[in-house]
C-alpha cells in the first residue's frame, strides 16, 4: 500500500517534470525561431518534406473518410427521413473535425517520427554536439526551422485534404446515394462559414506544432546507441498522437458556442 | 612555471546519475604543447574532451584557457570560446546531409557570408592538403572510406585555424598506414597553425609519434602525467601495463566501479 502511494507520487513528480522540460524546450526554440541568423535551407527542405511529401498520405486518408462519412451518415439520417442533411453532415464533420485530427495522426507518423530518428541520430553520433563546437547552435539550426515549418504546413494540409474529403462525400453521395450533383454542392455549401474552417485550420497549425515539438524533444534527447533513437522514435509518434487529441478537444471547447 | 599553460585543470568533477565519471582531474597543457591522454575503453577520456570546450559542463572544479576561467561563464562567452577550438570526434560526426565542401566550410560559411564558389576552393585546398583528391568535395559522407571520413573531419577541424586542436581516437579503427599518415597530419598542422592539441589514442605507436607529452586517465582521476619519453619508465603498474599492452595487471583484475560501460567500442 505504501508502495503504491509512493509510486503514484513519483509518476506524478516525473510527469510534472517533463512537462516542465518540454515547456522549456518549446519556449528556447521558438525564440531561436525570431533570432537572426535564420536558416532559410533548413526551413524550405523541411517545408518540402513536411508539406509536400505529406500529400498523398492526407489525401488517401481524408478521400476515404469523406466517403465512408457520406454512407454512415446517410443510413443514420435515413431513419428518421433527413437524408438530404448528408453534404452538410460531411462538410462540417471534415473541415471541424476529420480534417485536422486525420491529418495531424497521419503525419504524426510519418514527420514525428522521422524527425526523431533524424535528430536522434545526429544526437547519438556526435552530430549535435560537431554543431555546437563549429559555432552553431542545434536549437537553432534543428529544431526553431522544423517547428517553424509544421507550423505553417498542417493548415495547408488540411486545407487540401478538407476539399479533398469534401470530394469523396461528394463521389459516394452523387454516384452512390444518387443525389443530384448541383443539389449536393449547394448544400455542401450553404450551411458551411468560415469559421468551420478557421477552427480546423487553427487546430491544424497547433497539432503542427505539437507532432514537430515531440520529433525534434524526443530526438534532441535520445538515449545512446540504435536503441535509444528506436525508443526516441517511438515516444515522439506516441506523445504526439495523445496531445493531438487533446489539444484537439481544448481547442473545439474554446471555439465551442462561439 | 613561468609561462601561463594554455589549459588547466583543477580539481574536474563530472558524474552522470551514479556513474562518478571523473573524479578530480588535475592537468596542464602548454602553449603549443601536444598532450596525449591514454585510458581504458570507458574510463573518461571523452567526456574529459568534452570538458574543455563546454559540450560537457562539469559538476565542479576549474577549467581555464590562458588563465581566465571558462567555467560559469554564460552563454555568449562559452560561444566566444568554442570558436578558438577545432574537434574531431571519436566516430567522426560529419553531416550526413551535407556534401563534403559544406562539412568543411560549415563554420566558415555561417561565420562569414562566405559564397559558394569561394567556400568550394576553400574546401578543395584543405582536402587536397591532408591527401584527398579534389573530387571528394562533391560525395557524402556516407560515401567516403573511414580513413577518408577521419581526413574530412581533420579537414573540417583545422580549416579556420584554430588555438587548440582535440582530436577523439583520431586513428582508431584505420590500417597502420593510414593511421600514420593521420599522425603526420596532425603533427604539421599543428606546426603549420602553432596550435595547442590535445589528443584521446589507444595506439602506443601513434602516442609515440605525436606525443609531447602523455597523462593517463584511470578510476576517475590522472594517474600519471609527464613527458612521452617517460612514459616507460613511470613506476606506475597501471601505465605500465597500458604502455606495454599486457593482458596481465592492475587494470584487468579490476571490477569496474560502476555500472558496466554497455558499449561496442571505446
Ligand atoms: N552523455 C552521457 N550520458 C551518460 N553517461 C555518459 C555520457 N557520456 C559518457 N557517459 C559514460 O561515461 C563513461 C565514460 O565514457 P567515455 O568518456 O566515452 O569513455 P572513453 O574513455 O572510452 O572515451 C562511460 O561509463 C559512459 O557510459
Ligand atoms: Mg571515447
Amino acid at each position: 500500500m505504501h508502495g503504491f502511494v509512493q509510486n503514484i507520487g513519483r509518476t506524478a513528480l516525473n510527469f510534472l517534470a517533463a512537462f516542465g522540460r518540454i515547456a522549456l524546450f518549446s519556449v528556447t526554440a521558438v525564440r531561436w525561431i525570431f533570432t537572426p541568423p535564420y536558416y532559410w535551407q533548413q526551413l524550405f527542405r523541411q517545408i518540402i518534406d513536411i508539406g509536400y511529401f505529406s500529400l498523398p498520405v492526407v489525401g488517401l486518408t481524408t478521400l476515404f473518410s469523406g466517403m465512408v462519412l457520406a454512407l454512415q451518415s446517410y443510413t443514420g439520417f435515413a431513419r428518421f427521413s433527413a437524408e438530404d442533411t448528408v453534404a452538410t453532415v460531411v462538410v462540417l464533420s471534415v473541415t471541424r473535425e476529420l480534417g485536422p485530427v486525420l491529418a495531424g495522426l497521419m503525419v504524426a507518423g510519418r514527420i514525428g517520427a522521422s524527425m526523431a530518428a533524424e535528430i536522434g541520430t545526429m544526437r547519438v553520433t556526435d552530430q549535435i554536439d560537431a554543431l555546437d563546437t563549429l559555432s552553431t547552435r542545434p536549437m537553432q539550426y534543428l529544431v526553431a526551422p522544423r517547428l517553424l515549418a509544421g507550423t505553417i504546413c498542417l493548415p495547408f494540409l488540411v486545407l487540401v485534404g478538407d476539399v479533398i474529403g469534401v470530394f469523396g462525400g461528394y463521389l459516394v453521395g452523387v454516384y452512390r446515394l444518387g443525389f443530384n450533383p448541383s443539389i449536393y454542392l449547394a448544400r455542401t455549401l450553404e450551411y458551411l462559414e468560415v469559421s468551420d474552417v478557421t477552427l480546423g485550420l487553427v487546430k491544424a497549425a497547433v497539432f503542427g506544432f505539437l507532432i514537430a515539438l515531440m520529433g525534434c524533444y524526443h530526438g534532441y534527447h535520445s538515449g545512446r546507441g540504435a536503441q535509444g533513437v528506436g525508443r526516441a522514435t517511438t515516444n515522439a509518434v506516441v506523445s504526439a498522437s495523445i496531445l493531438i487529441l487533446i489539444a484537439n478537444y481544448i481547442v473545439t471547447t474554446m471555439f465551442f458556442g462561439g | 612555471m613561468a609561462v601561463t599553460p594554455k589549459i588547466e585543470l583543477s580539481g574536474v568533477t563530472k558524474s552522470f546519475d551514479a556513474n562518478h565519471v571523473l573524479k578530480g582531474i588535475n592537468l596542464t597543457v602548454a602553449p603549443q604543447e601536444s598532450l596525449v591522454i591514454i585510458g581504458t575503453s570507458g574510463s573518461g577520456k571523452s567526456v574529459l574532451m568534452k570538458c574543455l570546450n563546454g559540450l560537457i559542463t562539469p559538476d565542479q572544479g576549474s577549467i581555464k584557457i590562458d588563465g581566465q576561467e571558462i567555467l560559469g561563464q554564460g552563454r555568449a562567452a562559452l560561444e566566444d570560446l568554442r570558436r578558438r577550438f577545432g574537434m574531431t570526434f571519436q566516430f567522426g560526426a560529419l553531416f550526413d546531409s551535407l556534401p563534403i565542401w559544406e562539412n568543411v566550410t560549415f563554420r566558415l560559411r555561417h561565420q562569414q557570408a562566405l559564397d559558394k564558389n569561394e567556400a568550394r576552393d576553400i574546401a578543395t585546398q584543405t582536402i587536397t592538403q591532408l591527401g584527398l583528391a579534389a573530387s571528394v568535395i562533391e560525395q557524402y559522407p556516407a560515401e567516403l572510406s573511414g580513413g577518408m571520413q577521419k581526413r574530412v573531419a581533420l579537414a573540417r577541424a583545422i580549416v579556420d585555424k584554430p588555438e587548440i586542436l582535440l582530436f577523439d581516437e583520431p586513428t582508431s579503427g584505420l590500417d597502420p598506414i593510414t593511421g600514420g599518415v593521420i599522425d603526420r597530419l596532425i603533427i604539421d598542422a599543428r606546426e603549420r597553425l602553432g596550435a595547442t592539441t590535445v589528443t584521446i589514442s589507444h595506439d602506443m605507436a601513434s602516442v609515440r609519434r605525436i606525443a609531447d607529452k602523455v597523462a593517463m586517465v584511470h578510476n576517475g582521476v590522472i594517474i600519471w602525467a609527464g613527458p612521452a619519453k617517460e612514459m616507460n619508465e613511470s613506476g606506475v603498474p597501471e601505465v605500465h601495463q597500458f604502455v606495454h599492452g599486457l593482458a596481465e595487471g592492475p587494470l584487468t583484475n579490476e571490477k569496474p566501479a560502476t555500472s558496466p560501460a554497455k558499449m561496442a567500442t571505446s
